[in-house]
C-alpha cells in the first residue's frame, strides 16, 4: 500500500539482549533517576499559605464597583443577568429616594443583587455586558464553604468597600 | 528474673514493630512524595509527623462492614492471622549483644533457637494464610483472585528463597541467627569482608528479590493490584481490619529488613567495633547500627516501589521458576565447589 505520509516508521522488534533480559541494569538506571528526584526541590505550592501570582486576565470573584465619588455604579438594568449563560445572577431593582444621591449614581439601583457562586462559570460575560462598568471579575478565588446557601453572595460580599474620604 | 526481662523485651519489640509499622506508612508517603518532587503529608503536626496517629484514629472510627455473604468467622480470622504471623517473626532476631546492668546480663534476643532461620521461614509461610483466608472469606471474586495470586506467588518465591539460604548456610554452617551474626563480627577479618553479603553476593540478590515477593511489595504486589483486582484480597475490608492488613505488610517489611540485615549485612556488627572497649557501649551502638541498616532496607523497599512498574503475572512466575530457582541452584553448586576445594 502507498504510505499516506513519509512519516511511517517500521518498528523492528528485536529479541531482548541478555542484559535487557536480566532486568537489573534497567532497574538500577531507574533507581538512579528516582533518587535524583529525591534531592530535587519540590514543585509544590502550599496553597492557602502560599499563592501563585494570577495572570493579568484572571477572572475571580465579582465585585460591584463604585464611581469616583463612592456611589454604586450599578443601575439594575439586568443586562448582566440576561447575558449570564449559567443564570447565576438575580437582582431586584428599586428607585432612588431623595437624600440617597450620595449612595447611588443613577435614579434606579439594585436593592438586591445576588450571584450564586455554585452556578457561576466565571466566563466574564456579565463584565462584558455591563454598560455602566459596574461589575468586574477582579477578585480572588471564591473560597470553599459548607452549605449551599452560603454560596449565594449578596451585596454585602460583592460591593466594593466605600471610599474613605 | 530472666522471665521478666524476656517479657519486657517481647513487649518492647512488639511496640517497636508497631511504631515502625506506623511510621513506615508515613515514611512511604514521604518517600513517594520526595521521589516525585512533591512534599507529602505536612498538615498533621510539624512536617506531618502526627499523620500516622490521624490515620490510625480514622481507621478505628470507620464503620466496620462485614459483607452479608462473607464467612463472618474467617473474615475476622484473616486479618488477625496476618498481623499475628507478622509480629511473631521478630522473636528470633538478635537485636544486639548482651547488655550487662549490675549483676544482670540481658540477652537482646527473645529466643536463641538453633533453627532460627527455619522458624522465620515457617512464620513467613504462615503469613500467606492470613491473606488466603481473608480473600476467601470475603466471598468476592477479586478478593479470591488476589488471595490466589498471593498464595501462588509466596509458594513460588519461597522455594527460591530457601535455596538461596541453603548456599548461605553452607558458608555459615549454622541455622542460629545469633551465631550467624557473631560470625560477621566487625567488618574485615582474615583479609576479607566479614559480612555475608560479600561472601554470597548472588545469594543476597536472590534473597532480596524473594523478600520483595514474600512481602507482596512492588514490583511483586500483584495480590493487591489495583488496576485489575480493585483492592485485591482486602477489597471487602474496612476499618481497622483493613488497617491490620496494611500494618501486617509494613511489619513484614520491617522483619524481612531485619532478617536481611542480620543474615547478609552483619546484623548489629559495625566496622571498628573492636576499638571500643566498653561492652555495653558496643551493644548499644550495635543496636543503633542494626536499626540504621533496617531503615536503609525499608527505604530501599520504598525506593524500589516508586521506581519499578508491576510485573505481569506470567512474567512474575517466569522470573520465579525459570530464573531465580536455577540461579539459586547454580549458587549452591558454586558455593559447594568453593567450600570444598578452595576453602578446604
Amino acid at each position: 500500500m502507498e504510505p499516506l505520509s513519509n512519516k511511517r516508521k517500521v518498528i523492528e522488534q528485536k529479541p531482548l539482549s541478555f542484559l535487557e533480559r536480566a532486568y537489573l541494569p534497567a532497574i538500577f538506571q531507574g533507581l538512579g533517576i528516582t533518587i535524583k528526584h529525591f534531592f530535587k526541590k519540590p514543585v509544590t505550592i502550599s496553597y492557602p499559605e502560599e499563592k501563585r501570582e494570577f495572570s493579568e486576565n484572571f477572572r475571580g470573584m465579582h465585585s460591584l464597583k463604585r464611581d469616583e465619588n463612592g456611589k454604586e455604579r450599578c443601575t439594575a438594568c439586568g443586562l448582566c443577568a440576561l447575558s449570564c449563560p449559567a443564570e447565576a445572577i438575580t437582582m431586584t431593582a428599586a428607585e432612588r429616594q431623595p437624600g440617597e444621591e450620595h449612595l447611588y449614581r443613577e435614579e434606579k439601583y439594585a436593592a438586591v443583587y445576588e450571584i450564586n457562586m455554585l452556578r457561576c462559570i466565571f466566563c466574564g460575560l456579565c463584565e462584558e455586558a455591563c454598560p455602566k462598568e459596574a461589575i468586574y471579575l477582579d477578585g480572588d478565588i471564591v473560597p470553599a464553604d459548607y452549605l449551599r446557601k452560603d454560596f449565594i453572595y449578596g451585596k454585602d460580599k460583592l460591593v466594593e468597600a466605600p471610599l474613605n474620604q | 528474673m530472666e522471665l521478666i526481662f524476656k517479657l519486657a523485651l517481647v513487649v518492647v519489640i512488639f511496640l517497636i514493630s508497631l511504631l515502625i509499622a506506623m511510621y513506615s506508612t508515613y515514611a512511604e508517603r514521604k518517600v513517594a512524595a520526595f521521589l516525585q518532587d512533591r512534599v507529602g503529608p505536612n498538615r498533621a503536626g510539624p512536617w506531618g509527623i502526627l499523620q500516622p496517629l490521624a490515620d490510625g484514629g480514622k481507621m478505628f472510627l470507620k464503620e466496620e462492614i462485614i459483607p452479608t455473604n462473607a464467612n463472618t468467622f474467617l473474615f475476622i480470622v484473616g486479618p488477625s492471622l496476618a498481623i499475628m504471623t507478622a509480629c511473631i517473626g521478630s522473636a528470633v532476631i538478635p537485636w544486639g549483644q548482651k547488655l550487662t546492668i549490675g549483676s544482670y546480663v540481658i540477652d537482646l534476643q527473645v529466643a536463641d533457637i538453633n533453627v532460627g532461620i527455619l522458624y522465620i521461614f515457617g512464620v513467613v509461610s504462615l503469613g500467606v494464610y492470613g491473606i488466603m483466608i481473608g480473600g476467601w472469606a470475603s466471598n468476592n471474586k477479586y478478593s479470591l483472585l488476589g488471595a490466589i495470586r498471593a498464595a501462588s506467588q509466596n509458594i513460588s518465591y519461597e522455594i527460591a528463597m530457601g535455596l538461596s539460604i541453603i548456599a548461605l548456610l553452607m558458608v555459615t554452617g549454622t541455622l542460629s541467627l545469633r551465631q550467624i551474626a557473631e560470625q560477621q563480627h566487625g567488618f574485615w577479618q582474615n583479609g576479607y569482608f566479614a559480612w555475608n553479603a560479600f561472601k554470597q553476593p548472588l545469594g543476597f540478590l536472590l534473597f532480596l528479590v524473594c523478600a520483595f515477593a514474600e512481602t507482596n511489595r512492588s514490583p511483586f504486589d500483584l495480590p493487591e493490584c489495583e488496576t485489575e483486582l480493585v483492592g485485591g484480597y482486602h477489597t471487602e475490608y474496612s476499618s481497622m481490619k483493613l488497617g491490620f492488613y496494611l500494618f501486617a505488610e509494613y511489619i513484614n517489611m520491617f522483619i524481612s529488613s531485619a532478617v536481611m540485615a542480620t543474615l547478609f549485612f552483619g546484623g548489629y556488627n559495625f566496622p571498628f567495633m573492636d576499638m571500643i572497649h566498653s561492652a555495653n557501649l558496643v551493644t548499644i551502638i550495635g543496636v543503633v547500627v542494626l536499626f540504621v541498616k533496617i531503615f536503609a532496607f525499608i527505604f530501599f523497599f520504598m525506593w524500589v516501589r516508586w521506581t519499578i512498574p508491576r510485573f505481569r503475572y506470567d512474567q512474575l512466575m517466569d522470573l520465579g521458576w525459570k530464573v531465580l530457582i536455577p540461579l539459586a541452584i547454580a549458587n549452591i553448586i558454586l558455593t559447594g565447589l568453593w567450600t570444598t576445594f578452595i576453602r578446604g
